[in-house]
């Protein structure tokens, strides 16, 4: 079937009609389209006819990974932005419906690379609401905190990067390095740094190791000692200031119309967490307190990921804490796989544990809509199952997508060089954004 | 395509006997928003989603309904809109009085101050693949739909900058359509046999 016949070029000739743009491109707006660009952004625009476009990316080292901008510009002052994306995207969606249920979590743990478990989480969630399966409390209870802890390592990786982009290149090297322990922790308890897979549907993927609570207690103390350190080296610092306060402004309304959540949202004084609103795990049984701020800039939304990290050491504490004994998965055949023993004596755990790993297990068919707070807002999961052992679809709401176009709503008016903190305050993972 | 993989689907691994359970149709709404929905706008279908709201909106009513949620039920933002192809579902999920098309349009809704959240399904036939945009209403919403215009090759009328925004301007197809294979683009592999 030759790809030309299929589909498609009907659409393609309208697209093309449509668009007053052309495919991608930015072009100095008409009459008409800055009215609409007017009302959405709230922008104002200049009397003149002589502005500049400017590229920004997709190589850029500012824009974190593959972003390129769009810029228009007027002498030094940025009238607006279209970020351009598609750089990195490789079809995660699409390999999703190829996987099964048990190779899921490998695929969409590569999304937001720097928050792999909230995207384990929110697929074992989507996936355990489909099949009806319970999770023990224990496992609860781990995912919680290493979530947490990933929730930490992915606000010091900001911290490092944000630094990095407004000229504090210490920051990088601070930020990194209480990152790296982070890591080194989650490293001793998944096995890997990164792109975990620890979070399955049923559960977890093992159980604690030994000498978790010491390791854990002791990166608690160690991040929190650093986070003091950042907060003295740039909260008063009139250079980081002058570069942040009051840069990127943007509104409730604004922020709410375009999609955006998480930080974003909390900068602008919307105290929004879904883990205070929409409880899911065991968030309701730790004390914890949602960080927002009231003036929307980029110095509020660096705060609100410091002060965030210190929030999470709080319920990791906690969890250290109350971290209940049991299982660390849920013993149901059909969906996880029987203990090592088990195998060497019983012909059916072989038989279960063959058929899991080979052709997965099978989920009712259904559709759900799985919500988690990730560190960058509110990250979802839909889920399309028709009774196979693997998903009809499976898409993925990240939240930098959305986020990403909130640059909109900040930098007209900006200068060019406050466009680079701008896209950093939103910290977008490009491949969470492309998947 | 209908046989895509079969194979890895053998028929006698059944998880249980049990039949899912499947809304009755003749029950009254439990939702409140979604009996508001059912009501006002004739042809929506209310389904109960594992404890989630689901309603199945007409295509005619598709803008109408979201800007009634906007406006008259407080759902002050729109999380996602995306689609699923159901070219070549088994069993395919549908509730009773909904007439299943090849494509859906799937809105979820979060109101913050009621703290909850509604789904709004939309049937959209192969033959005619075009739906009202929601980014007049939503202006958050540019960027999903043209992913869905992008990768279903799903039209939505009116939205701003109708262009694909993941895949190459000059690519031909729509990536994540069921009949539209995987890993055919030919790449810097030479010698890669076929897709796999």
């Amino acid at each position: 079937m030759s790809r030309d016949t299929q589909l498609g070029t009907p659409e393609r000739g309208r697209l093309e009609a449509q668009t007053d743009e052309g495919a991608q491109e930015l072009q100095p707006l008409n009459a008409a389209a800055r009215e609409r660009e007017l009302v959405m952004t709230g922008g104002v625009w200049p009397d003149i006819d002589d502005t500049m476009i400017i590229n920004m990316g997709p190589q850029h080292p500012s824009t974190h990974g593959v972003l390129r901008i769009m810029m228009e510009l007027n002498g030094e002052t940025v009238l607006r932005a279209k970020p351009v994306i598609g750089y990195l995207h490789t079809g995660m969606e699409k390999t999703g419906e190829e996987l099964t249920y048990v190779q899921g979590g490998t695929n969409v743990t590569r999304m937001d690379y720097a928050s792999p478990l909230s995207n384990e989480l929110v697929f074992a969630l989507a996936v355990e609401r489909l099949l009806d399966v319970d999770v023990p409390e224990r496992a609860t209870w781990i995912r919680m905190m290493l979530v947490e802890l990933n929730r930490m390592s992915s606000h010091l990786l900001f911290q490092a990067t944000n630094g990095m982009d407004l000229g504090a290149v210490s920051m990088m090297i601070y930020g990194w390095r209480e990152r790296e322990r982070t890591l080194r922790l989650l490293e001793m308890i998944t096995g890997l740094r990164m792109n975990h897979n620890f979070i399955r549907p049923g559960g977890v993927a093992a159980d604690l190791p030994d000498d978790w609570r010491l390791e854990t207690l002791e990166l608690c103390e160690q991040v929190e000692a650093g986070v003091r350190e950042y907060d003295e080296l740039l909260t008063e610092n009139p250079i980081w200031r002058e570069r942040t306060v009051g840069v990127g402004h943007i509104t409730t309304e604004q922020a709410l119309a375009l999609g955006a959540t998480g930080p974003i949202l909390r900068s602008t004084g919307f105290a929004w967490d879904l883990r205070k609103a929409q409880p899911y795990l065991a968030y309701d049984a730790v004390d914890f307190d949602v960080i927002y701020t009231e003036n929307g800039d980029v110095f509020d939304r660096f705060q609100i990921r410091l002060y965030e990290i210190l929030e999470s050491i709080k319920i990791v504490r906690q969890c250290v804490d109350a971290m209940p004994a049991g299982d660390y998965r849920a013993q149901d055949r059909k969906v996880t796989p029987p203990p090592r023993e088990r195998i060497d004596e019983s012909m059916e755990a072989l038989i279960h544990h063959f058929k899991l790993f080979t052709e997965g297990f099978r989920v009712p068919p259904g559709e759900t809509y799985a919500t988690v707070e990730s560190p960058r807002g509110e990250i979802g999961c839909y889920l399309v199952s028709d009774g196979s052992a693997k998903p009809v679809r499976l898409h993925i709401r990240g939240p930098s997508f959305y986020n990403l176009q909130s640059m909109d709503a900040m930098v007209p008016g900006a200068l060019f060089a406050d466009a680079v903190a701008i896209i950093s305050s939103l910290d977008p993972i490009m491949g969470e954004v492309d998947r | 395509m209908p046989d895509a993989d079969t194979d890895a689907r053998e028929p006698d691994h059944e998880v249980s006997d049990a039949e899912p359970s499947r809304p009755e149709p003749s029950r009254p709404v439990a939702d409140e928003v979604a009996a508001a929905v059912v009501g006002r706008f004739p042809g929506t279908v209310f389904a109960d989603s594992h404890g989630q709201a689901v309603v199945y909106v007409e295509r005619a009513h598709w803008h109408d309904v979201a800007e009634y949620l906007r406006d008259s039920e407080q759902f002050t933002q729109c999380m996602d809109v995306t689609a699923v192809d159901h070219l070549v579902d088994t069993a395919r999920d549908v509730p009773d009085g909904v007439i299943g098309e090849r494509f859906e349009v799937v809105a979820n809704f979060l109101s913050h101050p009621r703290n909850r959240r509604i789904r709004a399904i939309c049937e959209v036939p192969a033959g005619e693949p075009e739906v009202a945009s929601l980014v007049d209403l939503y202006p958050g919403l540019a960027f999903a739909e043209r992913e869905v215009l992008d990768l279903f090759g799903l039209v939505f009328a009116g939205h701003p900058d109708p262009t694909r925004i993941l895949m190459p301007d000059d690519w031909i197809g729509h990536p994540l359509r069921k009949d539209d294979a995987p890993a055919r683009v030919p790449v810097t592999f030479k010698g890669d046999p076929s897709p796999r």
